[in-house]
């Protein structure tokens, strides 16, 4: 499809969707770009659970996961990202109804809870590392930090932006740019819980049974 | 996905929040319980990880994301799908080709 004709179907679904809610507008362009960003950062995790996937089973000898993983540890990691998820959306709700103390709490609770979870991941790859479980100890472990500290670092550079949206919100307040900003975080936090409960399932049960 | 189609009011609501984390927890607890207690076959085991794992990417979607197939939303959605199917190729193929590369090498058999 030619890009003006794939301008001339956008004007006309804005057309339809402007009969439904009139203030349709660049902010959704914004967003929709970034979706189109979370769904190449799918690509990028698909690649990395693929080669995880392929190297399941190739420990070179080395220290397996069995023996290390702890259930328990995880499903508090797990509980600690559904949570901050939720709360995010009712900090997203009480952006919508611009209540600014309840926005900053929900969004200093799902930061806390982001947090922990950061700091619960380096403690386990400490953990691990101090058993003999390192980057390079086999192929199945490179697969491993890869692909959970991919996330990792995802989640990292989240909590970085949530920082800097509470500058944002100090010094504007509920402005159109910041509503956008924080609606692109949004997307970006619940896509990193799909990706753990991914992680979650395929990497720690999978790799304990 | 509500604040696409309708700047500053999401289509959520407390409620669906609450019954969006509940269905989580419980579609994380159930095969938690299953692989701690070791119910039932390996097999059956996997099988169930892997249920739950894709009704709790549904549940993410439709009740934090609200994601549908309405005309508004129809190209986050569609590309959505797209991006699926390339990652079930990537994900496939490889272990399909992989698998393959070890039996003719002749490892691990």
């Amino acid at each position: 499809m030619s890009s003006i004709e794939t301008a001339k179907l956008n004007e006309s679904m804005e057309m339809v969707d402007d009969q439904h809610a009139d203030h349709h507008d660049a902010g959704g362009d914004t967003l929709f770009g970034f979706w189109i960003y979370i769904l190449s950062d799918c690509l990028l995790f698909g690649t990395l659970f693929a080669t995880y996937a392929v190297f399941s089973n190739s420990f070179a000898g080395g220290i397996e996961p069995k023996a290390l993983f702890s259930l328990p540890f995880v499903l508090a990691e797990t509980a600690l990202l559904l949570f901050s998820s939720f709360t995010f959306a009712i900090a997203m709700l009480k952006a919508n109804s611009e209540q600014m103390p309840e926005m900053k709490r929900w969004l200093g609770i799902t930061f806390l809870l982001g947090l922990s979870f950061l700091v619960m991941e380096l403690y386990e790859f400490y953990h691990f590392s101090h058993e003999g479980a390192t980057f390079d100890s086999s192929a199945y472990w490179s697969a491993f930090y890869s692909l959970v500290a991919t996330h990792g670092l995802h989640v990292f550079a989240g909590l970085l932006w949530m920082i800097i949206l509470f500058f944002h919100f100090k010094r504007d307040g509920f402005s159109k740019d910041n509503k956008v900003r924080l609606a692109c975080l949004s997307l970006f936090w619940h896509f990193l819980d799909i990706i753990w409960i991914c992680v979650f399932s395929v990497v720690y049960l999978m790799g304990v049974l | 996905m509500s604040q696409l189609s309708e700047q500053g009011q999401a289509h959520g609501s407390a409620k669906e929040y609450i019954n969006g984390l509940i269905y989580s927890l419980l579609l994380t607890a159930i095969p938690f319980f299953l692989v701690m207690a070791e119910i039932g076959s390996t097999q059956f085991i996997v099988a169930a990880i892997m249920i739950c794992a894709a009704a709790q990417i549904l549940v993410q979607l439709v009740f934090f994301l609200h994601m549908n197939t309405s005309s508004a939303q129809i190209w986050n959605t569609s590309s959505a799908v797209f991006v699926v199917l390339i990652v079930a190729i990537i994900l496939l193929g490889s272990l399909w080709i992989m698998e393959h590369l070890n039996h003719n090498m002749l490892m691990g058999h």
